[in-house]
């Protein structure tokens, strides 16, 4: 790997590509072995309702993912309208001492978990004024994602495939187009399955990939997490040293010259 | 005096402050708070009393992807 080749969000350097979520784990044990199993440095929480009346010393997900040692970026999952997800991200800018990295996510239905991108747009417009650093989960259409980047979003996250579907990388020739267009980071968000897919949406050039349930649902969640910081690092490796053209038919690897036959 | 904390409607005694409620109710740990849609920053949980018809969110950091 290149000894420069770091990850610049909000004009900070990260070693790591692979950004990764904090849901759906068996505790906060396993949550924490996944994630540093992973090399992850960007980690995303959600901003929910506390329970009323919890014990005290009730464990806390900070207590395992502390803000010192991460980058915490807070999520607007749930969010169905510009306004919900707004108050989320204000919630969180002041739940994290001013720190205003966020994850917008304004989702369209529940059964697909698509982005309702007009209602997006809306709320990346009003954080970006409000100084948040948005990164924001769109479609694979490169026109929305250029969009999002004139608008002053600091990152551009299309999904590979729905949320949480497993489904891979469904449409390369757009996050390639994506890509090719940008000059923000591109990280593909949501819909990798498999080591396979975090590498593909790295060979077509992705700054980054971010992925909760690959993980968090593997069999072995470590030891996915483990498989995920891999298949990063060599479908990065892979797209910075270019790949051999693709032929229709066969080219011999050993010389015909000096054959005795 | 009623207010609605979380989305529950709760009887508060009159004079309270958001630091008398977060003691009441055992909530600890880093949490914020919005106020009828609007910030209240921790700076002002010890000062700020509550009114009636107030409308109190009460958050922390989750797992989530």
């Amino acid at each position: 790997m290149p000894k420069d080749d770091s990850l610049i969000i909000d004009g900070h350097p990260y070693t790591s590509r692979l950004l990764v979520g904090t849901g759906k784990y068996k505790d906060f044990e396993e949550t924490q072995t996944a994630i540093e199993a992973s090399g992850a440095q960007i980690v995303t929480v959600a901003i929910r309702r506390t329970n009323i009346g919890q014990e005290k010393g009730e464990k806390n997900l900070l207590d395992y993912i502390p803000p010192d040692k991460y980058t915490l970026l807070p999520n607007t999952a749930g969010c169905y309208d510009a306004d919900s997800a707004i108050r989320t991200c204000r919630l969180a800018r002041e739940l994290l001492d001013g720190h205003d990295l966020v994850k917008l996510e304004v989702l369209g239905d529940e059964k697909t978990l698509f982005p309702d991108v007009p209602a997006t747009l809306q709320a990346a417009e009003t954080l970006v004024k409000e100084g948040f650093k948005v990164m924001v989960y769109t479609n694979d259409d490169p026109i929305m994602a250029k969009r999002f980047e004139e608008l002053g979003c600091i990152a551009v996250m299309p999904l590979a495939a729905p949320i949480g579907s497993g489904l891979g990388i469904r449409n390369p020739y757009n996050i390639r187009t994506i890509v090719e267009n940008a000059s923000v980071p591109i990280l593909v968000d949501a819909g990798v399955g498999t080591a396979s897919d975090a590498a593909i949406a790295m060979e077509l050039g992705c700054d980054g990939v971010l992925m909760n349930t690959a993980i968090a649902e593997a069999k072995d969640p470590v030891l996915m997490a483990s498989a995920m910081k891999k298949g990063i690092e060599a479908g990065r490796e892979a797209y910075l040293a270019g790949r051999m053209p693709r032929r229709a038919y066969a080219s011999a690897s050993s010389p015909i010259d000096g054959a005795f036959f | 005096m009623q207010v609605t904390i979380n989305g529950e409607t709760r009887n508060l005694p009159e004079k309270i402050t958001v630091n008398d409620l977060l003691n009441e109710m055992k909530i600890e740990g880093k949490i914020a708070i919005e106020l009828n849609q609007e910030i209240l920053p921790r700076s002002q949980f010890s000062e700020y009393q509550i009114n009636p018809g107030d409308t109190l969110e009460i958050v922390h950091a989750i797992g989530g992807g």
